[in-house]
């Protein structure tokens, strides 16, 4: 029995099978954190669904043989930017919920609902069978076979043929790191243009309206 | 690889239009952020399943590129919404708008 | 000698120019007598010149022509402002500077007290200028800048004392009939440079042959509708009688000598066009005759005595433009000559006679005048009987070289002219009548006059400068000098051209200017005299019949009937006709046209960027999700045309 079972996992367990098996399971993973970002009313929701759709890509980049990618990631996306994600949100106290049935703008959703649907007809016509594009060949070298694995040709195409834009984006990090220090700074009293508001724990109302009511209220009893 | 590029591509393309579908519909900025991020993983994707296509390393060097960027810009990206928040915290009529970004036409600089 | 030509077009120019400068203050009288000087110069310039031409071979050595600058040189159009100095135009010039000059002096003492006395001289000195440039033109554009010049100083000087409404608009009708003849001129001009490829005179006669038949005549008529409209004949005629509110000396000079006879100088000028057209002659010659006839009936109906005069012009153009049909040119600047002597002559004696009365200019209200003002009286007679046709006087001659041409190849024009002569007798007579003879009814209207005397004020009164004296006086030197010597030539003025050829016959050298066209009528010396005395048996009947009847009665109202005093009602049907629709059409214009539709257009367009402004604002709504709505729109559209390229 257990060489029937051997044999029938054989079987089964041929490359194309579990590919497929794979890229069916990553896809449902990635389509349904998808859907429940857009479709969360909770923030914080939508953040965890978030990482659910990361993870799902981080198993189809392995699946592509782009393991180094699907590293990377998971460690930066899934790991920095959505716990940068939830940090404002909580900072801010914006994890109210939100109404989804109300649409102020008029014709928004009905004219998005088109037009993605056509963007997307539109995508896959021509992403799926199309020969129409053409053009020199990068130079990069190829994705398999090279000495090192995929680490090693990333690493090989980076510091030579793309030099430049690496260097570039490192200088990129710096200034965003700069402008999100600048950025979060508290104004110091007297710099900025309002006066200053120290904590936005927004459950009281604007800080003007209070003096608004009392100049009213002197205005009637005059 | 016995799974046929154009899958992926196809998945791309619908993780895409989903993501640009809640851009246009929601109305909470983070969360359009979040929408955002899961156009640049469509991106991602789609340049790594051509990658492999094409056997060019090119498009694993542009996803590692994108990652870089998307990092920086959704830094710089919360920043400005701390910063915009500051000034003007969410109005807290009941709990029907918080964060309602859109409520406010660019037309009035908040800052 | 001959070189000097360009004097005589210049020296009024130069008086125009300093007049028009310090005029004003050189003032009454210095500035009359520039304006006298200058002409007379011109005079003088024209004599040396006839001299010169004279001393020429006859025939074709007597055609000078003075190049004086190019005027347009355009590519295939090369127009020299030119003089051509030739039998034809020295004839006209010597004649036209000769009266310009008495009439000046005469304005001296006529306009005395006009507050604008300078300007009179300035306008009239131009005119002199532009009629000189007009008869002494090398090509037909140069003449037409003289017959502008000459149309445009005739409006500014019957309208003279603009304040007077019908002044004005009697100066803007005549320009406007002008301008209206003027389109036939401009129009012979382009189907000539057309046909020809030139203007000028001498090189349009060298290629007749160019032009075709059609053309030929076309061209012709149009030209004669240039003519009719200056010479104010059939249907152009209305806006000379209007034309008499201008000050006297200006019907004398504009409208009796020298302007109206333009038309006649024209239609002379182009005699190797019109004689290969028969067509075009016979219209100018029975337009000529009917003008004549129709312009003396209505002269024998009027009570002004400047309008009878006025009438009288047209009357006597008729026969000149009946003598250019006939093709006897040389009868017809005989006539025309003649003309200016005593219609000149009348005019001014009119003037003499107005000025006397402190204004008076109808005929009702003068009478009895011979023996208060002699002089006048005697040159009036003398003018009467030229224009009568009374022999030896010159209109006799003229009139009978017209007549007996006429009679040669029209039999039945001759028989209209022939009674035109009769009528033109009879008006006469019964304006000398009216104004010399019969009772002293200017006794009544002076005395009522000199009770509001004190209603002149400072501005001379518009018919005449204020006289002082309440009775009639007779002129100072100024104005009688010109009146003798206008008389005088009006005496003598038929040994210009006696009809049996004697040795002196001074406009004999017209011959080779007309060459074969010259209707030669080669009658008998019999049927010349029986002619002769017909012609003076009728004029001698006309003044028989209007003496004894408008000596003793002033009045006469069967013989002055509405329709012959209103001119055949013509003013009121063109009034009907044109002057109506044409002010419904402008009328028109200005309320729907301009307002409706130009304005409407332009402010369309204003209304229409602003409409468009106002929706394209509508997409900027302030609202970012709506922004990214278009840029996903943009990325449809985009992956459309992708798309299409993808599969075509």
């Amino acid at each position: 029995m257990s060489a029937a079972v051997v044999s029938a996992m054989s079987m089964l367990a041929t490359a194309t099978v579990v590919d497929r098996l794979v890229f069916v399971v990553g896809a449902m993973i990635i389509l349904g954190g998808a859907l429940g970002v857009v479709i969360s009313r909770n923030p914080v929701h939508a953040a965890l669904m978030l990482v659910t759709t990361l993870f799902g890509v981080a198993v189809l980049f392995v699946e592509q043989q782009a393991n180094f990618l699907a590293a990377v990631q998971v460690i930066v996306y899934a790991g920095a930017i959505v716990v940068l994600f939830l940090f404002v949100i909580m900072f801010l106290g914006v994890d109210r919920r939100e109404n989804l049935g109300e649409e102020p703008l008029p014709a928004q959703r009905p004219l998005a609902i088109g037009l993605v649907v056509l963007g997307l007809a539109g995508l896959l016509l021509l992403g799926i069978d199309a020969h129409w594009a053409v053009g020199a060949r990068s130079v990069a070298g190829p994705a398999a076979g090279q000495a090192g694995g995929d680490v090693a040709a990333l690493g090989r195409s980076v510091f030579t043929t793309y030099l430049f834009p690496f260097e570039a984006t490192a200088a990129l990090l710096v200034i965003a790191v700069v402008g999100a220090v600048v950025l979060a700074r508290r104004p110091r009293p007297g710099y900025g243009p309002d006066e200053d508001i120290e904590e936005p724990e927004g459950a009281g109302e604007l800080p003007g309206a209070e003096r608004q009511d009392a100049e009213l209220d002197d205005e009637v009893t005059r | 690889m016995s799974v046929p590029g154009q899958w992926f591509l196809a998945l791309g393309a619908v993780l895409f239009s989903i993501g640009a579908l809640g851009l246009l519909v929601r109305r909470n900025v983070l969360v359009m952020f979040m929408c955002v991020e899961l156009m640049l993983n469509a991106a991602n994707l789609t340049f790594v399943t051509f990658s492999r296509m094409l056997n060019d390393i090119a498009g694993q060097v542009l996803v590692f590129f994108v990652l870089v960027v998307a990092a920086a810009e959704v830094v710089v990206g919360l920043g400005l919404v701390v910063a915009i928040f500051r000034r003007r915290p969410p109005p807290a009529q009941g709990l029907t708008r918080s964060a309602d970004w859109t409520a406010y036409p660019c037309s009035m600089p908040p800052i | 000698m001959l070189d000097a030509a360009y004097l005589m077009p210049l020296l009024p120019l130069a008086g125009f120019l300093v007049l028009a400068l310090v005029g004003r203050r050189l003032g009454d009288p210095v500035a009359g007598w520039l304006g006298t000087a200058t002409v007379a110069g011109s005079f003088v310039v024209a004599c040396i010149t006839y001299v010169g031409l004279l001393h020429q071979a006859p025939g074709a050595g007597r055609s000078f022509t003075q190049d004086l600058f190019t005027w347009i040189p355009v590519g295939g159009l090369q127009v020299k402002a030119a003089l051509l100095v030739d039998p034809l135009s020295m004839t006209m010039a010597l004649f036209v500077t000769g009266v310009s000059t008495l009439i000046h002096l005469y304005s001296i003492g006529y306009m005395k007290g006009d507050s604008d006395f300078p300007k009179f001289f300035l306008y009239m000195n131009l005119f002199v200028a532009s009629m000189l440039v007009l008869v002494l033109g090398d090509n037909l554009l140069f003449t037409f800048v003289g017959w502008e010049g000459v149309g445009v100083c005739s409006y500014w000087l019957i309208s003279f004392w603009f304040g007077r409404p019908t002044a004005a608009s009697a100066g803007k009708k005549a320009f406007l009939y002008n301008r209206l003849a003027d389109v036939g001129f401009l129009t012979a001009i382009f189907l000539i440079f057309n046909s020809t490829g030139t203007l000028r005179y001498r090189a349009v006669f060298a290629h007749l042959s160019a032009i075709g038949p059609g053309t030929r005549t076309a061209i012709c008529l149009l030209l004669f509708a240039a003519a009719a409209g200056k010479s104010a004949q059939l249907p152009l005629f209305p806006w000379l009688a209007d034309a008499m509110e201008g000050p006297t000396p200006v019907s004398a000079l504009i409208h009796a000598a020298t302007m109206v006879t333009a038309g006649v100088y024209l239609m002379c000028r182009i005699n190797p066009l019109l004689g290969l057209s028969h067509d075009s002659q016979l219209v100018v010659a029975a337009i000529g005759a009917a003008t004549a006839f129709v312009a003396a009936t209505i002269g024998c109906a009027q009570q002004d005595i400047k309008k009878v005069l006025a009438y009288s012009t047209v009357s006597q153009l008729g026969y000149m433009f009946l003598a250019v049909g006939t093709g006897a040119y040389e009868a017809a600047i005989f006539l025309m000559v003649a003309h200016a002597f005593f219609k000149a002559l009348l005019f001014l004696g009119a003037g003499s006679v107005i000025h006397g009365l402190d204004g008076e200019q109808d005929l009702k209200r003068m009478g009895n005048l011979r023996r208060l003002l002699p002089l006048t009286f005697i040159t009036v007679v003398i003018g009467w009987l030229a224009i009568a046709g009374i022999p030896p006087l010159s209109g006799f001659w003229a009139k009978g070289d017209v007549l007996d041409n006429a009679f040669a190849r029209f039999p039945f024009l001759w028989g209209v002219g022939l009674v035109t002569a009769g009528l033109t007798a009879y008006y006469m007579s019964r304006l000398s009548a009216l104004a010399f003879w019969g009772d002293d009814r200017w006794r009544d209207v002076l005395q009522t006059r000199g009770a509001d005397h004190g209603g002149h004020g400072g501005h001379a009164s518009p018919d005449g400068p204020a006289g002082h004296e309440p009775s009639p006086h007779e002129a100072p030197w100024v104005m009688a000098l010109p009146l003798v010597v206008l008389a005088a030539l009006a005496l003598v003025g038929g040994l210009l051209n006696l009809p049996w050829h004697p040795t002196w016959a001074p406009l004999r050298w017209l011959g080779p200017v007309f060459g074969a066209r010259l209707f030669d009528a080669h009658q008998s010396g019999a049927t010349q005299w029986v002619l002769g005395v017909v012609d003076s048996a009728v004029a001698l009947a006309g003044l028989a019949v209007a003496m004894p009847l408008w000596t003793r009665r002033p009045d006469h109202p069967a013989l002055e009937p509405a329709v012959l005093q209103r001119s055949y009602y013509l003013d009121d049907i063109y009034d009907a006709v044109i002057g109506k629709p044409g002010q419904a059409l402008a009328r028109f214009s200005a309320d729907v046209i301009e307002r409706r539709v130009i304005d409407g257009a332009v402010n369309g367009v204003g209304r229409l960027a602003r409409a468009t402004g106002g929706g394209l604002r509508r997409a900027q709504t302030g609202f970012v999700r709506q922004y990214a709505l278009g840029v996903v729109l943009g990325a449809v559209l985009l992956l459309a045309y992708m798309a299409t390229r993808a599969w075509s």
